[in-house]
């Protein structure tokens, strides 16, 4: 049995279907003309092979201008899965996304560098002694191992998050870039039993992960049915180019029959156009020229079209992902992505503020709610991210949990049918002729039922705001709270076959 | 048999079923004999009416309030208990002036002058009734003169006022004035609240009690009428 999701019953679009179609139309001319920019040698044999004019740009060999016929994307929106199967190490944790239906999956990530801790100290009020608050404080920190293997541990516990993209970097010492990808990959599975995305540092390290996936579900054939681990590469960069080393990386990717995430993220005003209409037809291109090659390597590969656009922030030209615009594009994307039936890798929750805090929580709030209203299968929805993606708070996430459980309550179905309706009429009926005349008794069984959304959950006593101090307990209660770890026989063999795995990261082993 | 009787009154009470077609707390209860038939049934049993109200009524609200405080049950599963037993009260009334046993209490409750807001008033009443109060109920929007004239006649222990406006509070002081000027204020305590009305705001207009919610007015309520009141 999959994990449920959110099924948005009528998702929110902005464009329509006319609009959409415009924007189809636009993504195809792009294709070929301009075109788009590759610098990956193979991407280009394997594009022209099937038709694509190629053209090397200064004759250096090093980039070519490539333009990819419609005939060429058609097809390839034609073998790329309607549905996509994410598993997880835990069965009960699959996600079965259908490009045409809107139901949405909860993901964490992405990866950020820095960490923040949170303390509460005592002030005194100066004033009055006898005064005195507890007051958050953050303090950032760089990302290590343990810190994921937290992450990922209470992440299992978030009853909201489907699935775990790492959300934070290892930066130990003895973390390099040939050692990071099975570090990564090992301290998430091992502390966490749904579906793991992520990113590669390093092409020469996919068989060992993939290897690692395989030993975990059960051997080649079972990863495939049950594929644990899937990948995102960013092959595009804005705007329309095929960069070297993720290309390759996709292409391997693809190659082996893993699900990937084909991911462009444009930032409107500076990579792409400002306005909305360019950015889209830009991003669609991107996203449709990676799906293309993706299903040129073999046709069938499990794709989700990947979108993360963004507007820039007039003040500094960086990333604004608490803009308004930003979710604007989010949710086009979305809409695309179902205009094609091809499950949607979407984002929300990104915000520009820098610790918790109300900013943080409007930003979030505000992309989470429309994001989330449109339907996207796989809601890349930033549990904890702050200072846009460079700081991952553990407490941030806790909070966002709970807000995600607002939003589901708030998308479940109206419950109106005649036997309903019949009953409400009995129950004035009823009360009318009382004199007290309140419903108040009828309350009783529907609050038992889950019918009755609770009180926020962090809610202080008084007048009292202690949100953090309560998220802050749970995270601690989540953190105590077991979780499955991989076997011992199973990691015995990991660690045996697999080299560059962190001794401590051995559970049995340090235990023993 | 008739011990029986009285330990489904109070699991009634404590399911918060008035009649047999009532849902309580627990699945299949509908059909058997909510509080009402359950009290009818003493009552022609020749059960005492004192084992009725003390072990029946009052000892199932005092599990229910047990499991309020534990947090397994929310305030309406305890005024749906309070329901019943107010239900159970008013099949017991006639019965009770002919007998020894006194009820707690008598209280007025109104909505002052220009205010038509009840919910919170209605809710005081059924908490109050749950207790084993006797509530006159003298509905919203009452005038000054009205509330006085029912404590004159009634004489009630206690008067409970509520206002949710802050253009009508103030009639909660021109009341107490009223009494005040007819010599009745002496008589009774007076309990006020309100969504904008506050403890000090009580002890300004000369109030006994103030109570933030029915719970409170409930315990303030209680506190007097055992003297225990700060």
């Amino acid at each position: 049995m999959p994990r449920k999701g959110i099924l948005v019953d009528r998702p929110f679009e902005r464009l329509t279907r006319e609009q959409a179609e415009l924007i189809h139309q636009a993504s195809m001319q792009i294709l070929t003309d301009p075109g788009l920019i590759s610098f990956n040698r193979e991407a280009v044999d394997i594009l022209h092979s099937h038709g694509a004019a190629v053209e090397s740009i200064a004759g250096d060999h090093q980039s070519w201008q490539v333009k990819i016929p419609e005939q060429l994307v058609l097809k390839a929106l034609d073998t790329a899965p309607k549905t996509v199967k994410l598993g997880a190490r835990n069965p009960d944790n699959a996600l079965i996304m259908h490009g045409d239906e809107p139901r949405v999956y909860l993901i964490t990530g992405s990866e950020t560098n820095i960490w923040l801790d949170v303390d509460f100290p005592t002030y005194v009020n100066k004033a009055d002694p006898t005064k005195e608050i507890r007051v958050p404080e953050f303090k950032p920190r760089r990302g290590t191992i343990d810190d994921l293997c937290q992450s990922a541990h209470v992440c299992e516990h978030l009853e909201m998050v489907d699935g775990y993209i790492r959300t934070v970097n290892i930066q130990d010492r003895d973390i390099i870039e040939d050692n990071k990808d099975v570090n990564k990959f090992f301290a998430s599975l091992n502390n966490n039993t749904k579906h793991f995305m992520s990113g590669l540092t390093s092409l020469k390290q996919l068989d060992n992960v993939v290897r690692m996936a395989e030993l975990i579900a059960g051997g080649k054939k079972a990863l495939e049915g049950n594929p644990i681990i899937s990948f995102i590469t960013c092959l595009v960069k804005s705007p329309l180019q095929f960069v070297d080393d993720t290309t390759e990386t996709f292409i391997e990717v693809c190659r082996r029959g893993l699900p990937i995430v084909v991911s462009s993220s444009p930032q409107a005003g500076t990579t792409a156009p400002i306005k909305e209409a360019g950015i889209m037809a830009q991003i669609n291109a991107e996203v449709l020229a990676g799906i293309t090659l993706g299903q040129l390597v073999k046709p069938g590969t499990p794709v989700l079209y990947g979108s993360v656009p963004v507007r820039a922030r007039m003040d500094t030209l960086g990333d604004s992902y608490g803009s308004v615009e930003t979710s604007q594009y989010n949710i086009d994307c979305v809409q695309m992505a179902r205009f094609y039936r091809i499950p949607n890798y979407s984002t929300s929750g990104v915000c520009d503020s820098k610790i918790p805090g109300q900013q943080s929580s409007i930003e979030r709030l505000f992309s989470d709610i429309v994001v989330t209203m449109s339907g996207p299968q796989f809601l890349h929805c930033a549990f904890g991210l702050l200072d846009c993606n460079s700081v991952f708070s553990l407490l941030q996430a806790v909070l966002d949990d709970a807000h995600f459980k607002m939003i589901e309550f708030f998308l479940r179905q109206p419950r109106i049918d005649q036997p309903e309706l019949e009953a409400m009429l009995k129950q004035m009926r009823e009360v009318v002729a009382t004199p007290q005349k309140l419903y108040i008794r009828y309350i009783r069984p529907v609050l038992r039922s889950g019918e009755i959304s609770g009180v926020y959950p962090f809610e202080g006593s008084g007048e009292a705001d202690d949100v953090f101090e309560l998220a802050y307990e749970q995270m601690k209660e989540l953190l105590a709270r077991p979780v499955e770890h991989i076997d011992r026989e199973t990691t015995a063999r990991i660690f045996e076959e697999i080299p560059g795995i962190l001794p401590r990261l051995n559970i049995y082993e340090s235990r023993s | 048999m008739p011990e029986d009787i009285i330990s489904l009154i109070q699991e009634s009470v404590i399911q918060g079923r008035i009649y047999k077609d009532d849902e309580g707390m627990d699945e299949g209860m509908v059909g058997q004999p909510g509080v009402t038939e359950l009290v009818e049934s003493a009552l022609a049993s020749d059960l005492s009416i004192q084992s009725i109200i003390t072990k029946g009524l009052s000892g199932g609200m005092n599990i229910v309030g047990q499991k309020f405080e534990a947090g397994e049950y929310f305030i309406p599963d305890m005024l749906a208990s309070a329901e019943a037993v107010s239900a159970a009260m008013d099949i017991l009334q006639p019965r009770l002036a002919a007998s020894d046993i006194k009820t707690k209490g008598t209280i007025i409750v109104a909505t002052v002058k220009d205010d038509l807001h009840d919910i919170g008033k209605n809710i005081v009443s059924i908490l109050l009734r749950g207790a084993g109060y006797t509530v006159k109920d003298l509905g919203n929007n009452i005038d000054t003169q009205a509330i006085v004239d029912a404590v004159r006649e009634e004489k009630p222990q206690f008067l409970g006022l509520s206002a949710l406006l802050t253009s009508t509070m103030a009639r909660m002081a021109d009341v107490i004035q009223m009494l005040e000027q007819n010599g009745l204020r002496d008589q009774i305590k007076i309990i006020v609240g309100g969504a904008p009305v506050s403890e000090e705001f009580a002890k300004s207009i000369g109030a006994d009690g103030y109570g933030a919610d029915g719970f409170q007015a409930l315990a303030v309520v209680e506190a007097l009428t055992s003297g225990t009141e700060n």
